[in-house]
């Protein structure tokens, strides 16, 4: 089985942002970045298809040098290969024309990738690779199953879950709770070094969308969380207290 | 993660990935779990698998015995991030490490590398190091335990005491005086469990690593067969070499917790509020924070360079000395103001404070206690030993 995951590099929640000069992006400089958490659901996914079925795992991801932690970190969890496609992401549509100008000519089985990236957070990759591929797509998915070339992928909907029926090859993207990612062990980080990246240029640009400017919240809310552990009085009095005094909505 | 002076730009990003996948473990895996270990005095077993699945045990020896090859900057890091978590999985992992697998590959012969380092690597066997005896604790060389050559082997009788693993583990790599014709030195035994005379009873009643087994060894006419006995040490410079290498895990590790100290207290006066404003507004606690920063700072380019003269071959252990005799009294400092800054909450098991506290209490004492490292300083300085 050959399956690719797609794979993004994305600002770490935790890190503060700032915004670039031209208003329109963020400030890379001392932003940590992270491969996807959503990214990691969907290679463990296909770690584990392959454990079963043996084959392939290409991570692929679009950006520029930097993305290649992103794909180390794919391969220290245990894909065999990565491929950098080397273009400017311009906005989703182009990174979605690149990935699949990458991914056309390798013939996958299956395509996995996150259900969204927690940096624009658009959910629109798995919607525009499968018209790009003309391949059939489930979104969200948070439980898999695949006999032969039936695909059986289950989804959450709102009081309920919706199952969905599809064939092989086709695009899946994953929702927290398909799996339990495994940590990248360290000699596998360590083999993950000697794994070939390829790298390819990419088309263009051909964004249909573009920033006009970005702006941070005006005032970072401050939560509190009060602990009412053995004493739900005490917590209520505390919370009313806050409501009154610091917040002073009583 | 505090970093101030951007410690990460000069890693690599294989040293990068390791660190943030063991903080990653450590914060999933150890900080949910650790507290109610430590009030039950209990070592989390469950993480053992986990450790081992991970590849945090042995890291720097080579493949061929399941191992991660990794250098030592890469090793420090490990410490660093378990010891963020609690010094008892730091402590496990050490011994594991430093103290069992890397004396089984150093003075070991192939075969009993083969047998034992895959098993240690995967924690499918846990190992323990015995060096200390009641009555022998900075002079180790004062050891009584003996090990009287017989047919065959050797039979060994005598006590250890403050062993850490000691009643969990599966191997013990214990030292003890020859007692043969042709001599009288100290020599390295792997004693086995369920070797008949092998006891390792539990240590009760501590208030510092908690979460970690501390245990006495005694040994009443237990057979040691010859295979067992390490060939390619003798003398105090086999323990002695061992401890170097995990004096150098506990100089990264106790920067883990003094981090884990020092972001608690800088959160914790962000948000508590006395007199009208946070506590973190007030000069003295601002001067708090700023000279424990400025300690965790300096602590963490002591450990990289020494990382670096490790690496390179160059590291003495009086170096090693006064990194482990810095940095833990260190972070014991921090660990104070800590618990201060914290106010009576401070004491609370919901914070890491005190725990941190106690903990640093132990390593301040075990390999090599910080007088002992400030005379090894001394007499590297003066090639005079004064505590002899
Ligand atoms: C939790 C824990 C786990 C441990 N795990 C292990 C283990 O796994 N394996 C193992 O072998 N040991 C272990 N130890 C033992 C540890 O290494 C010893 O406690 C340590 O070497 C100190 O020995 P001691 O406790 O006998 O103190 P002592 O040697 O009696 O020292 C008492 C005090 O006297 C001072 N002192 C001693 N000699 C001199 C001198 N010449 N000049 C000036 N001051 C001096 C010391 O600095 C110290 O302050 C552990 C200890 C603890 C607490
Ligand atoms: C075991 C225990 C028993 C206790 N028993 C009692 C009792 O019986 N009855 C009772 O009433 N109370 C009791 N207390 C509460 C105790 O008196 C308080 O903990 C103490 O007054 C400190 O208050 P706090 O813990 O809220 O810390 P905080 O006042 O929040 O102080 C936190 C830190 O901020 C510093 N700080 C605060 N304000 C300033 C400032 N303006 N400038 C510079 N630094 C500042 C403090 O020095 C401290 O380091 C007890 C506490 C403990 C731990």
């Amino acid at each position: 089985m050959k399956i690719i995951v797609c794979v993004s590099h994305v600002p770490d929640t935790t890190t503060k942002i700032n915004l670039g000069a031209d208003g329109k992006n963020i400030d890379p400089a001392g932003v940590k970045f992270i491969l996807n958490p959503y990214d990691e659901f969907a290679v463990e996914e296909a770690l584990k298809l392959r454990e079963k079925n043996t084959g392939e795992v290409i991570a692929i991801s679009v950006g520029s040098d930097a993305a290649k932690e992103a794909i180390r970190q794919a391969l220290a969890m245990g894909a065999d290969k990565g491929i950098l496609v080397k273009g400017e992401k311009s906005d989703s549509f182009s990174v979605a024309e690149m990935l699949a100008e990458a991914i056309k000519p390798i013939g996958a089985d299956l395509i996995l990738l996150g259900k969204q990236s927690i940096d624009f957070d658009g959910m629109e990759m798995a919607p525009m690779l499968s018209e790009l591929l003309d391949l059939p797509a489930a979104t969200v998915v948070v439980g898999l199953a695949i006999e032969g070339t039936n695909v059986t992928a289950e989804k959450e909907v709102e009081g309920g879950k919706e199952i969905i029926s599809l064939s092989l090859p086709c695009i899946i993207s994953a929702q927290k709770g398909l799996n339990d990612p495994r940590y990248p062990s360290l000699p596998n980080i360590m083999k993950a070094k000697s794994k070939p990246i390829e790298e390819i240029s990419g088309s263009p640009a051909s964004g249909r969308t573009s920033i006009i400017k970005m702006d941070k919240p005006e005032k970072k809310r401050v939560n509190k969380i009060i602990k009412a552990e053995g004493n739900p009085q005490g917590a209520a009095i505390e919370l009313v207290k806050l409501l009154h005094e610091e917040a002073k909505v009583l | 993660m505090t970093d101030f002076y951007d410690i990460t730009g000069l890693l690599t990003e294989e040293q990068r990935m390791i660190r943030d996948t063991v903080r990653n473990f450590v914060t999933s895996e150890v900080l949910p779990i650790i507290e109610e270990h430590n009030q039950a005095m209990t070592f989390p077993m469950e993480l053992i698998p986990k450790i081992g699945a991970l590849g945090l045990l042995g890291p720097t020896l080579p493949e061929k015995y399941g191992c991660a090859g990794l250098d030592s900057i890469a090793y420090g890091l490990i410490n660093q991030e378990l010891e963020r978590g609690d010094s008892s999985i730091r402590s496990f992992s050490s011994v594991q490490s430093s103290l069992v697998m890397y004396p089984i590959f150093a003075y070991g012969n192939e075969e009993q590398r083969m047998k034992w380092l895959p098993r240690l690597a995967s924690g499918n066997a846990v190992g323990c190091f015995g060096l200390t005896e009641p009555d022998h604790g900075s002079d180790p060389g004062g050891m009584v335990t003996m090990a009287k050559k017989v047919s065959g082997g050797y039979n060994l009788n005598g006590a250890k005491m403050w062993i850490t693993n000691g009643t969990i583990s599966d191997v013990a790599v214990v030292w003890a005086k020859v007692d043969s014709d042709d001599s009288k030195s100290i020599r390295g035994f792997l004693v086995e469990k369920g070797m008949k005379g092998f006891t390792a009873p539990e240590m009760k009643g501590k208030y510092s690593l908690r979460a970690s087994v501390t245990s006495e060894l005694v040994f009443q006419d237990v057979f040691v067969p010859e295979e067992n006995m390490l060939p390619n040490v003798q003398g105090l410079k086999g323990p002695l070499g061992c401890l170097t290498q995990a004096r150098y895990g506990i100089s990264w590790g106790a920067v883990g917790a003094a981090i884990a100290c020092y972001e608690s207290s800088v959160e914790y006066a962000k948000s508590r509020i006395q007199f009208g404003k946070p506590i973190a507004s007030f000069q003295l606690v601002q001067a708090k924070l700023a000279e424990m920063l400025t300690e965790i700072t300096k602590a963490q380019l002591l450990c990289l360079r020494l990382g670096q003269l490790k690496n390179e071959g160059k590291m003495k252990p009086a170096h090693v000395s006064m990194a482990k005799r810095n940095n833990v009294a260190m972070a014991l400092d921090i660990a104070r103001v800590a618990r201060d800054i914290h106010g009576a909450n401070g004491i609370l098991g919901e914070y890491p404070i005190m725990r941190h506290m106690a903990n640093l209490e132990s390593v301040k004492t075990y390999e090599g206690t910080h007088d002992i490292h400030t005379l090894v300083l001394g007499q590297e300085i003066t090639g005079i030993a004064a505590y002899e």
